[in-house]
Protein backbone atom coordinates (compact mmCIF):
# COMPACT_ATOMS: atom_id res chain seq x y z
CA UNK A 1 0.00 0.00 0.00
CA UNK A 2 1.07 3.77 -0.54
CA UNK A 3 1.47 5.20 2.29
CA UNK A 4 2.48 8.77 2.92
CA UNK A 5 4.87 10.50 5.70
CA UNK A 6 2.79 13.96 5.62
CA UNK A 7 -0.43 14.69 3.59
CA UNK A 8 -0.78 17.99 3.90
CA UNK A 9 -4.37 19.59 3.28
CA UNK A 10 -4.51 23.13 1.01
CA UNK A 11 -1.57 24.27 -1.37
CA UNK A 12 -1.65 28.00 0.17
CA UNK A 13 0.83 29.80 1.69
CA UNK A 14 0.06 27.46 5.27
CA UNK A 15 0.66 23.93 3.43
CA UNK A 16 3.63 25.69 0.86
CA UNK A 17 5.34 26.02 3.95
CA UNK A 18 4.79 23.16 5.74
CA UNK A 19 5.94 21.21 2.97
CA UNK A 20 9.37 22.94 2.64
CA UNK A 21 9.92 23.04 6.43
CA UNK A 22 8.97 19.47 6.63
CA UNK A 23 11.38 18.57 3.68
CA UNK A 24 14.48 21.21 4.18
CA UNK A 25 13.94 19.78 8.03
CA UNK A 26 17.06 17.96 9.21
CA UNK A 27 14.48 15.09 10.18
CA UNK A 28 13.74 14.12 6.71
CA UNK A 29 15.17 11.35 4.66
CA UNK A 30 15.34 10.47 1.54
CA UNK A 31 12.42 7.47 2.09
CA UNK A 32 9.96 10.35 3.16
CA UNK A 33 6.90 11.13 0.77
CA UNK A 34 5.29 14.28 1.24
CA UNK A 35 1.86 15.22 -0.62
CA UNK A 36 0.09 18.39 -1.20
CA UNK A 37 -3.16 18.00 -2.06
CA UNK A 38 -5.22 21.61 -3.32
CA UNK A 39 -8.78 22.22 -4.45
CA UNK A 40 -7.90 24.88 -6.92
CA UNK A 41 -6.02 24.33 -10.35
CA UNK A 42 -2.80 25.63 -8.66
CA UNK A 43 -1.21 26.11 -5.94
CA UNK A 44 -1.04 29.18 -3.97
CA UNK A 45 -4.37 30.04 -2.73
CA UNK A 46 -5.68 33.47 -1.97
CA UNK A 47 -2.27 35.11 -2.83
CA UNK A 48 -3.04 34.45 -5.96
CA UNK A 49 -5.61 36.92 -6.09
CA UNK A 50 -4.16 39.25 -3.64
CA UNK A 51 -2.64 41.49 -6.44
CA UNK A 52 -1.42 44.12 -3.88
CA UNK A 53 2.02 44.62 -2.25
CA UNK A 54 3.34 44.25 1.13
CA UNK A 55 3.55 40.97 1.87
CA UNK A 56 6.72 39.25 2.44
CA UNK A 57 8.40 41.66 4.73
CA UNK A 58 9.37 39.64 7.49
CA UNK A 59 9.64 36.29 5.86
CA UNK A 60 11.51 37.56 2.76
CA UNK A 61 12.92 41.28 3.83
CA UNK A 62 11.58 42.38 0.84
CA UNK A 63 7.99 43.96 -0.15
CA UNK A 64 6.10 41.58 -2.52
CA UNK A 65 2.41 40.95 -4.20
CA UNK A 66 0.56 37.80 -3.24
CA UNK A 67 1.54 36.22 -6.49
CA UNK A 68 4.91 37.32 -6.25
CA UNK A 69 5.07 35.43 -2.81
CA UNK A 70 3.08 32.40 -3.73
CA UNK A 71 5.36 31.67 -6.58
CA UNK A 72 8.39 32.60 -4.48
CA UNK A 73 6.93 29.70 -2.65
CA UNK A 74 6.28 27.24 -5.62
CA UNK A 75 10.03 27.86 -6.68
CA UNK A 76 11.19 26.70 -3.66
CA UNK A 77 10.01 23.45 -3.79
CA UNK A 78 10.86 22.77 -7.35
CA UNK A 79 13.64 20.89 -6.92
CA UNK A 80 12.02 18.81 -4.13
CA UNK A 81 10.52 15.04 -4.34
CA UNK A 82 7.31 17.01 -2.88
CA UNK A 83 4.39 15.28 -4.78
CA UNK A 84 1.28 18.03 -5.98
CA UNK A 85 -2.12 17.20 -6.80
CA UNK A 86 -4.04 20.04 -7.96
CA UNK A 87 -7.64 19.71 -8.76
CA UNK A 88 -8.01 17.52 -6.04
CA UNK A 89 -10.52 17.65 -3.10
CA UNK A 90 -10.35 15.85 0.60
CA UNK A 91 -13.69 14.41 1.81
CA UNK A 92 -12.84 13.44 4.78
CA UNK A 93 -9.96 12.42 7.61
CA UNK A 94 -10.58 9.30 9.91
CA UNK A 95 -8.26 7.20 11.42
CA UNK A 96 -7.81 3.32 10.67
CA UNK A 97 -5.44 0.67 12.12
CA UNK A 98 -3.05 1.15 8.21
CA UNK A 99 -2.58 5.06 9.45
CA UNK A 100 -4.67 8.39 9.23
CA UNK A 101 -7.06 7.67 5.83
CA UNK A 102 -7.85 10.80 3.53
CA UNK A 103 -10.54 10.31 1.76
CA UNK A 104 -9.87 12.59 -1.80
CA UNK A 105 -11.69 13.12 -5.05
CA UNK A 106 -10.45 14.96 -7.61
CA UNK A 107 -10.60 15.24 -11.91
CA UNK A 108 -7.20 13.26 -12.07
CA UNK A 109 -7.60 10.63 -9.51
CA UNK A 110 -10.97 9.83 -9.33
CA UNK A 111 -12.46 8.57 -5.81
CA UNK A 112 -8.68 7.49 -4.18
CA UNK A 113 -8.01 6.80 -0.28
CA UNK A 114 -4.65 7.61 0.47
CA UNK A 115 -2.97 6.90 4.04
CA UNK A 116 -0.40 8.96 5.87
CA UNK A 117 1.62 8.89 9.13
CA UNK A 118 0.66 12.13 9.92
CA UNK A 119 -1.52 15.37 8.50
CA UNK A 120 -0.91 18.89 8.29
CA UNK A 121 -4.56 21.18 7.97
CA UNK A 122 -4.13 24.26 5.97
CA UNK A 123 -7.65 24.87 4.75
CA UNK A 124 -7.24 28.33 4.96
CA UNK A 125 -10.70 30.38 6.03
CA UNK A 126 -14.27 31.16 4.60
CA UNK A 127 -15.70 34.69 4.67
CA UNK A 128 -18.82 35.17 6.50
CA UNK A 129 -21.91 35.97 4.21
CA UNK A 130 -24.94 38.41 4.20
CA UNK A 131 -26.59 35.57 5.93
CA UNK A 132 -24.17 35.21 8.63
CA UNK A 133 -24.97 38.90 9.70
CA UNK A 134 -28.46 39.00 8.97
CA UNK A 135 -29.25 42.26 6.75
CA UNK A 136 -32.90 42.69 5.88
CA UNK A 137 -34.26 43.54 3.05
CA UNK A 138 -34.74 42.53 -0.88
CA UNK A 139 -32.46 39.80 -1.83
CA UNK A 140 -31.49 41.50 -5.71
CA UNK A 141 -28.04 40.76 -7.26
CA UNK A 142 -25.39 43.28 -6.56
CA UNK A 143 -24.31 41.86 -2.83
CA UNK A 144 -20.50 40.06 -2.98
CA UNK A 145 -18.19 39.48 -0.09
CA UNK A 146 -15.16 41.37 -0.68
CA UNK A 147 -12.49 38.37 -1.18
CA UNK A 148 -15.58 36.96 -4.18
CA UNK A 149 -15.09 40.17 -5.74
CA UNK A 150 -11.74 40.13 -5.48
CA UNK A 151 -11.43 37.17 -7.53
CA UNK A 152 -14.31 38.24 -10.24
CA UNK A 153 -11.83 41.97 -10.43
CA UNK A 154 -8.30 40.26 -10.24
CA UNK A 155 -8.99 36.90 -11.65
CA UNK A 156 -11.75 36.50 -13.98
CA UNK A 157 -11.75 40.44 -15.18
CA UNK A 158 -15.13 41.17 -14.62
CA UNK A 159 -16.01 44.52 -12.51
CA UNK A 160 -18.72 44.03 -9.64
CA UNK A 161 -20.40 47.08 -10.10
CA UNK A 162 -19.69 50.70 -10.03
CA UNK A 163 -21.17 52.17 -7.33
CA UNK A 164 -20.43 50.64 -4.24
CA UNK A 165 -20.49 50.51 -0.70
CA UNK A 166 -18.60 48.13 1.71
CA UNK A 167 -19.59 47.17 4.85
CA UNK A 168 -17.00 46.06 7.26
CA UNK A 169 -13.28 47.23 7.46
CA UNK A 170 -11.54 44.24 7.15
CA UNK A 171 -8.39 44.04 5.35
CA UNK A 172 -9.80 42.52 2.19
CA UNK A 173 -12.68 45.29 2.34
CA UNK A 174 -10.42 48.12 2.67
CA UNK A 175 -8.24 46.81 -0.19
CA UNK A 176 -10.94 46.40 -2.15
CA UNK A 177 -12.50 49.50 -1.63
CA UNK A 178 -9.17 50.65 -2.98
CA UNK A 179 -8.90 48.11 -5.94
CA UNK A 180 -12.76 48.84 -7.19
CA UNK A 181 -11.68 52.71 -7.08
CA UNK A 182 -8.65 52.14 -9.18
CA UNK A 183 -10.97 50.65 -11.60
CA UNK A 184 -13.39 53.22 -11.81
CA UNK A 185 -15.72 52.34 -9.27
CA UNK A 186 -17.12 55.14 -7.19
CA UNK A 187 -16.70 53.91 -3.34
CA UNK A 188 -19.44 55.82 -1.12
CA UNK A 189 -18.22 54.67 1.98
CA UNK A 190 -16.60 52.02 4.37
CA UNK A 191 -19.11 51.18 7.06
CA UNK A 192 -17.89 49.53 10.29
CA UNK A 193 -19.92 48.58 12.96
CA UNK A 194 -17.65 48.60 15.54
CA UNK A 195 -15.83 51.77 17.37
CA UNK A 196 -12.57 51.27 16.00
CA UNK A 197 -11.40 49.52 12.45
CA UNK A 198 -11.03 45.67 11.93
CA UNK A 199 -8.15 46.49 9.32
CA UNK A 200 -4.61 47.23 10.19
CA UNK A 201 -3.94 51.29 10.33
CA UNK A 202 -2.05 51.25 6.93
CA UNK A 203 -4.73 50.27 4.91
CA UNK A 204 -7.27 52.50 6.42
CA UNK A 205 -4.27 55.22 5.15
CA UNK A 206 -3.64 54.11 1.28
CA UNK A 207 -6.61 52.88 1.06
CA UNK A 208 -9.46 54.97 2.26
CA UNK A 209 -7.39 58.35 2.44
CA UNK A 210 -5.76 58.14 -0.16
CA UNK A 211 -9.03 57.81 -2.32
CA UNK A 212 -10.88 60.00 0.28
CA UNK A 213 -13.50 57.28 0.83
CA UNK A 214 -15.09 58.33 4.08
CA UNK A 215 -14.78 55.82 7.06
CA UNK A 216 -18.06 55.58 9.38
CA UNK A 217 -17.31 53.93 12.56
CA UNK A 218 -20.20 52.59 14.90
CA UNK A 219 -22.20 52.42 11.85
CA UNK A 220 -23.75 49.32 10.22
CA UNK A 221 -26.19 49.00 6.72
CA UNK A 222 -29.58 48.07 8.53
CA UNK A 223 -31.56 47.44 4.84
CA UNK A 224 -30.95 46.61 1.13
CA UNK A 225 -33.12 47.87 -1.24
CA UNK A 226 -33.87 47.01 -4.86
CA UNK A 227 -35.42 44.49 -7.29
CA UNK A 228 -33.29 42.31 -9.30
CA UNK A 229 -30.19 44.57 -8.44
CA UNK A 230 -28.79 46.91 -5.60
CA UNK A 231 -30.38 50.21 -6.22
CA UNK A 232 -29.99 51.57 -2.35
CA UNK A 233 -28.87 50.41 0.78
CA UNK A 234 -29.57 52.22 4.38
CA UNK A 235 -26.64 53.03 6.86
CA UNK A 236 -27.89 53.33 10.45
CA UNK A 237 -25.32 54.85 13.84
CA UNK A 238 -25.21 52.15 16.40
CA UNK A 239 -25.49 52.85 20.24
CA UNK A 240 -22.65 51.33 22.66
CA UNK A 241 -24.33 48.13 22.31
CA UNK A 242 -24.40 47.93 18.64
CA UNK A 243 -27.62 48.68 18.56
CA UNK A 244 -29.03 50.86 15.49
CA UNK A 245 -30.61 53.85 16.70
CA UNK A 246 -34.03 55.15 14.90
CA UNK A 247 -33.78 58.54 12.64
CA UNK A 248 -30.64 57.94 12.19
CA UNK A 249 -30.74 56.82 8.66
CA UNK A 250 -28.65 57.53 5.64
CA UNK A 251 -29.74 56.17 1.95
CA UNK A 252 -26.79 55.42 -0.39
CA UNK A 253 -27.69 54.81 -3.76
CA UNK A 254 -25.49 52.16 -5.27
CA UNK A 255 -25.65 49.05 -6.94
CA UNK A 256 -23.08 47.38 -4.86
CA UNK A 257 -22.64 45.93 -1.35
CA UNK A 258 -19.43 44.56 -0.41
CA UNK A 259 -19.50 42.22 2.84
CA UNK A 260 -15.56 42.44 4.97
CA UNK A 261 -17.34 41.22 7.91
CA UNK A 262 -15.36 38.36 9.56
CA UNK A 263 -13.63 35.31 8.40
CA UNK A 264 -14.51 31.69 9.34
CA UNK A 265 -11.10 28.85 10.09
CA UNK A 266 -12.57 26.26 7.54
CA UNK A 267 -12.98 23.47 10.08
CA UNK A 268 -15.16 20.84 8.48
CA UNK A 269 -12.67 17.91 7.67
CA UNK A 270 -11.00 19.00 11.11
CA UNK A 271 -14.76 17.53 12.71
CA UNK A 272 -14.56 14.48 10.57
CA UNK A 273 -11.38 13.74 12.23
CA UNK A 274 -12.96 14.33 15.62
CA UNK A 275 -10.50 17.34 16.78
CA UNK A 276 -11.25 19.29 19.36
CA UNK A 277 -11.72 22.97 18.22
CA UNK A 278 -11.12 26.02 20.21
CA UNK A 279 -14.42 27.94 20.01
CA UNK A 280 -12.89 31.48 20.98
CA UNK A 281 -10.20 30.78 17.45
CA UNK A 282 -12.41 28.73 15.55
CA UNK A 283 -10.03 26.63 14.81
CA UNK A 284 -8.41 23.19 16.07
CA UNK A 285 -6.69 23.47 19.51
CA UNK A 286 -3.10 22.90 19.38
CA UNK A 287 0.38 22.61 21.49
CA UNK A 288 3.48 24.70 20.66
CA UNK A 289 4.63 21.81 18.00
CA UNK A 290 1.23 22.84 15.85
CA UNK A 291 0.26 19.47 16.96
CA UNK A 292 -3.64 19.06 17.01
CA UNK A 293 -5.74 17.10 19.96
CA UNK A 294 -5.47 13.94 17.61
CA UNK A 295 -1.98 12.31 17.83
CA UNK A 296 -0.06 13.11 14.28
CA UNK A 297 -2.63 15.71 12.93
CA UNK A 298 -1.49 19.17 13.08
CA UNK A 299 -2.77 22.52 11.77
CA UNK A 300 -1.52 25.96 10.50
CA UNK A 301 -2.27 29.20 8.84
CA UNK A 302 -5.59 30.66 8.55
CA UNK A 303 -7.37 27.18 9.26
CA UNK A 304 -6.04 27.48 12.92
CA UNK A 305 -6.89 31.28 13.41
CA UNK A 306 -7.08 33.92 11.06
CA UNK A 307 -3.98 35.90 10.84
CA UNK A 308 -3.38 39.74 8.97
CA UNK A 309 0.20 38.43 8.19
CA UNK A 310 0.87 35.73 5.26
CA UNK A 311 4.32 36.46 7.30
CA UNK A 312 3.39 34.42 10.17
CA UNK A 313 1.18 31.67 8.50
CA UNK A 314 4.52 30.96 6.54
CA UNK A 315 6.33 30.77 10.07
CA UNK A 316 3.55 28.97 11.45
CA UNK A 317 3.27 26.39 8.66
CA UNK A 318 6.95 25.96 8.33
CA UNK A 319 6.61 24.77 12.40
CA UNK A 320 3.39 22.66 11.65
CA UNK A 321 5.50 20.91 8.80
CA UNK A 322 9.41 20.16 10.86
CA UNK A 323 7.21 18.89 13.54
CA UNK A 324 5.14 16.68 11.55
CA UNK A 325 8.55 15.29 10.00
CA UNK A 326 9.86 15.06 13.41
CA UNK A 327 6.64 12.91 14.88
CA UNK A 328 7.07 10.83 11.88
CA UNK A 329 10.46 9.55 13.12
CA UNK A 330 9.57 9.77 16.64
CA UNK A 331 6.82 7.39 16.51
CA UNK A 332 8.89 4.83 15.23
CA UNK A 333 10.64 5.06 18.30
CA UNK A 334 7.93 5.36 21.05
CA UNK A 335 7.17 8.91 21.84
CA UNK A 336 8.07 9.85 25.28
CA UNK A 337 5.34 11.16 27.58
CA UNK A 338 5.62 15.17 28.44
CA UNK A 339 4.10 17.69 30.71
CA UNK A 340 1.40 19.34 28.88
CA UNK A 341 1.03 22.67 30.29
CA UNK A 342 -2.36 24.90 29.51
CA UNK A 343 -2.56 28.64 28.08
CA UNK A 344 -5.02 30.84 29.79
CA UNK A 345 -6.37 34.02 28.62
CA UNK A 346 -6.15 36.53 31.41
CA UNK A 347 -7.16 39.91 31.23
CA UNK A 348 -8.13 41.52 28.49
CA UNK A 349 -6.81 38.83 25.96
CA UNK A 350 -9.21 37.02 23.63
CA UNK A 351 -7.47 33.95 22.35
CA UNK A 352 -3.61 32.48 22.29
CA UNK A 353 -2.19 29.91 19.57
CA UNK A 354 -0.94 27.87 20.74
CA UNK A 355 -2.94 27.04 23.54
CA UNK A 356 -1.18 24.79 25.12
CA UNK A 357 2.53 23.66 25.81
CA UNK A 358 3.96 20.01 25.11
CA UNK A 359 6.97 21.18 27.68
CA UNK A 360 9.49 18.20 26.18
CA UNK A 361 8.92 19.68 22.94
CA UNK A 362 9.48 23.37 23.25
CA UNK A 363 11.75 24.30 20.77
CA UNK A 364 14.52 27.09 21.50
CA UNK A 365 11.78 29.86 20.77
CA UNK A 366 8.59 29.54 21.36
CA UNK A 367 6.09 32.21 19.36
CA UNK A 368 3.24 32.88 21.24
CA UNK A 369 0.61 34.77 18.89
CA UNK A 370 -2.60 36.27 20.66
CA UNK A 371 -5.30 39.35 20.04
CA UNK A 372 -6.42 42.30 22.59
CA UNK A 373 -10.12 42.31 23.05
CA UNK A 374 -9.87 46.79 22.74
CA UNK A 375 -7.71 49.60 22.01
CA UNK A 376 -4.73 50.17 24.37
CA UNK A 377 -2.12 52.88 24.33
CA UNK A 378 0.90 52.51 26.47
CA UNK A 379 0.92 48.99 27.43
CA UNK A 380 1.95 45.71 29.23
CA UNK A 381 2.24 42.04 28.06
CA UNK A 382 2.26 39.64 31.42
CA UNK A 383 2.88 36.07 31.09
CA UNK A 384 2.38 34.15 34.66
CA UNK A 385 2.38 30.41 36.01
CA UNK A 386 1.65 29.89 39.19
CA UNK A 387 1.45 33.86 40.30
CA UNK A 388 4.37 34.26 39.49
CA UNK A 389 5.45 36.40 36.67
CA UNK A 390 7.89 34.84 34.36
CA UNK A 391 8.15 37.35 31.99
CA UNK A 392 6.53 40.91 30.48
CA UNK A 393 6.75 42.45 27.27
CA UNK A 394 5.90 46.07 26.47
CA UNK A 395 3.83 47.56 23.65
CA UNK A 396 3.13 51.55 22.83
CA UNK A 397 0.03 50.20 21.40
CA UNK A 398 -2.21 47.79 21.07
CA UNK A 399 -5.08 46.67 18.73
CA UNK A 400 -8.16 44.02 18.14
CA UNK A 401 -7.63 44.48 14.39
CA UNK A 402 -3.52 43.36 15.01
CA UNK A 403 -2.59 40.29 16.23
CA UNK A 404 0.27 40.43 18.58
CA UNK A 405 2.95 37.66 19.02
CA UNK A 406 5.39 37.45 21.96
CA UNK A 407 8.52 35.30 21.76
CA UNK A 408 9.29 32.73 24.81
CA UNK A 409 12.57 31.74 24.96
CA UNK A 410 12.99 28.18 26.06
CA UNK A 411 15.02 29.15 29.19
CA UNK A 412 12.15 31.71 30.28
CA UNK A 413 9.22 29.11 30.25
CA UNK A 414 11.16 26.30 31.78
CA UNK A 415 10.40 29.02 34.81
CA UNK A 416 6.62 27.39 34.66
CA UNK A 417 5.40 25.59 37.08
CA UNK A 418 2.03 25.01 35.59
CA UNK A 419 -0.81 26.54 33.30
CA UNK A 420 0.79 29.85 32.03
CA UNK A 421 -1.55 32.77 31.85
CA UNK A 422 -0.89 35.72 29.29
CA UNK A 423 -2.52 39.20 30.46
CA UNK A 424 -3.03 42.59 29.45
CA UNK A 425 -3.01 45.91 30.81
CA UNK A 426 -2.86 49.76 30.56
CA UNK A 427 0.11 51.30 31.67
CA UNK A 428 -1.09 54.59 33.98
CA UNK A 429 1.79 57.45 33.54
CA UNK B 1 3.09 69.64 12.76
CA UNK B 2 1.42 66.87 11.27
CA UNK B 3 0.61 63.70 12.29
CA UNK B 4 1.14 60.23 10.16
CA UNK B 5 0.27 56.91 10.17
CA UNK B 6 3.46 55.17 8.52
CA UNK B 7 2.60 52.54 5.41
CA UNK B 8 5.99 51.39 4.80
CA UNK B 9 4.96 47.57 6.83
CA UNK B 10 2.07 46.68 8.57
CA UNK B 11 3.27 47.26 12.52
CA UNK B 12 1.92 51.32 11.29
CA UNK B 13 4.03 53.78 12.89
CA UNK B 14 2.51 56.61 14.53
CA UNK B 15 4.87 59.40 13.55
CA UNK B 16 5.06 63.12 13.41
CA UNK B 17 6.25 65.35 11.10
CA UNK B 18 7.68 68.73 11.77
CA UNK B 19 8.64 71.06 8.90
CA UNK B 20 11.13 74.02 9.91
CA UNK B 21 14.52 74.40 8.37
CA UNK B 22 14.72 70.97 7.79
CA UNK B 23 11.66 68.10 8.06
CA UNK B 24 12.03 66.37 11.17
CA UNK B 25 10.72 63.16 11.87
CA UNK B 26 9.66 61.07 15.16
CA UNK B 27 7.74 58.46 16.56
CA UNK B 28 9.33 55.85 13.57
CA UNK B 29 10.53 53.07 14.95
CA UNK B 30 13.06 52.14 11.48
CA UNK B 31 14.51 54.69 9.21
CA UNK B 32 12.29 53.57 6.55
CA UNK B 33 9.75 55.33 8.07
CA UNK B 34 11.61 58.79 8.26
CA UNK B 35 12.13 58.44 4.33
CA UNK B 36 8.66 58.03 4.43
CA UNK B 37 7.41 60.60 6.68
CA UNK B 38 9.67 63.26 4.71
CA UNK B 39 8.85 62.03 1.22
CA UNK B 40 4.73 61.76 1.93
CA UNK B 41 5.14 65.67 2.94
CA UNK B 42 6.82 66.54 -0.27
CA UNK B 43 6.22 63.88 -2.88
CA UNK B 44 3.72 61.12 -1.50
CA UNK B 45 4.47 58.23 -3.48
CA UNK B 46 2.76 54.70 -3.85
CA UNK B 47 3.29 51.41 -5.55
CA UNK B 48 0.24 50.66 -7.85
CA UNK B 49 -0.76 46.86 -8.75
CA UNK B 50 -3.63 46.33 -11.04
CA UNK B 51 -3.95 43.34 -14.23
CA UNK B 52 -3.93 43.29 -17.57
CA UNK B 53 -5.28 41.58 -20.41
CA UNK B 54 -3.99 37.94 -21.41
CA UNK B 55 -4.31 35.51 -23.78
CA UNK B 56 -3.39 31.62 -24.10
CA UNK B 57 -3.30 31.33 -20.61
CA UNK B 58 -4.61 29.47 -17.01
CA UNK B 59 -7.15 33.17 -16.39
CA UNK B 60 -8.01 36.20 -18.87
CA UNK B 61 -6.30 38.48 -16.24
CA UNK B 62 -2.55 38.74 -15.17
CA UNK B 63 -1.41 40.97 -12.22
CA UNK B 64 0.92 43.85 -12.88
CA UNK B 65 2.77 46.17 -10.51
CA UNK B 66 5.09 49.35 -10.79
CA UNK B 67 8.56 48.53 -10.35
CA UNK B 68 8.72 50.69 -7.95
CA UNK B 69 6.56 53.50 -6.31
CA UNK B 70 5.23 56.48 -8.70
CA UNK B 71 4.52 59.86 -7.74
CA UNK B 72 0.67 59.97 -6.45
CA UNK B 73 -0.71 62.22 -8.56
CA UNK B 74 0.15 59.91 -11.33
CA UNK B 75 -2.06 57.14 -10.28
CA UNK B 76 -4.84 57.49 -12.86
CA UNK B 77 -2.92 58.13 -15.67
CA UNK B 78 -1.00 55.37 -14.82
CA UNK B 79 -3.90 53.23 -14.50
CA UNK B 80 -5.03 54.26 -17.87
CA UNK B 81 -1.83 52.81 -19.48
CA UNK B 82 -2.87 49.87 -19.02
CA UNK B 83 -6.28 49.43 -21.17
CA UNK B 84 -4.28 49.24 -23.70
CA UNK B 85 -2.13 46.45 -22.95
CA UNK B 86 -2.47 42.64 -23.76
CA UNK B 87 -0.39 39.98 -23.18
CA UNK B 88 0.56 36.72 -24.24
CA UNK B 89 1.67 33.95 -22.50
CA UNK B 90 4.23 32.78 -21.68
CA UNK B 91 5.05 35.48 -19.61
CA UNK B 92 7.61 35.56 -16.56
CA UNK B 93 7.56 37.36 -13.52
CA UNK B 94 9.46 40.74 -13.32
CA UNK B 95 8.99 41.00 -17.54
CA UNK B 96 8.46 44.78 -18.66
CA UNK B 97 4.54 45.62 -19.27
CA UNK B 98 5.05 49.07 -20.01
CA UNK B 99 8.64 50.37 -20.13
CA UNK B 100 7.56 54.02 -18.98
CA UNK B 101 5.03 55.19 -17.01
CA UNK B 102 4.65 58.99 -17.84
CA UNK B 103 8.06 59.97 -17.86
CA UNK B 104 9.05 58.80 -14.41
CA UNK B 105 11.07 55.65 -15.77
CA UNK B 106 9.30 53.79 -13.69
CA UNK B 107 8.20 50.22 -15.18
CA UNK B 108 5.33 48.25 -14.65
CA UNK B 109 6.25 44.59 -14.33
CA UNK B 110 3.93 41.39 -14.75
CA UNK B 111 4.05 40.44 -10.59
CA UNK B 112 3.60 36.25 -11.85
CA UNK B 113 4.51 33.83 -14.44
CA UNK B 114 1.91 32.36 -16.56
CA UNK B 115 2.63 29.37 -18.89
CA UNK B 116 0.92 29.05 -21.92
CA UNK B 117 -1.97 26.78 -22.06
CA UNK B 118 -3.87 25.53 -24.90
CA UNK B 119 -7.43 25.64 -24.77
CA UNK B 120 -8.82 22.62 -23.43
CA UNK B 121 -12.26 21.17 -24.46
CA UNK B 122 -15.31 23.13 -22.51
Amino acid sequence: MDKYSIIIVGGGPAGLAAAYGAWKSEKFRESDKILIIERDKELGGILNQCIHNGFGLHYFKEELTGPEYAERFVRMLEDSPIEIMTDTMVLEITRESEGIKVCTIGKNVGYTNLYADTIVLSMGCRERTRGAIGISGTRPAGVFTAGTAQRYVNIEGYMPGRRVVVLGSGDIGLIMARRMTLEGAKVLACVELMPFSSGLTRNIVQCLHDYDIPLYLSHTITEIRGEKRVEQVVMSRVDENRRPIAGSEVVFDCDTLLLSVGLIPENELSKTANIELDMRTGGPVVSESMETSSSGIFACGNVLHVHDLVDFVSQEGERAGISAISYVHEISQGREKSDIFKLINGANVSYTVPQRMDMARISNNTTVFFRVNRVFAQSRISVTSGGVEIVSYKRTHMLPAEMERILLPKKILERANGDITISCTEETR
Amino acid sequence: MTKLICIVCPKGCHLQVDVGDTIVVTGHACNRGVEYGKNELKNPVRVITSTVRIENAIYRRIPVKTASPIPKPLIRKAMLLLDKISLAAPVEVGQIVVEDICGTGIPFVASRSMERVEKAEG
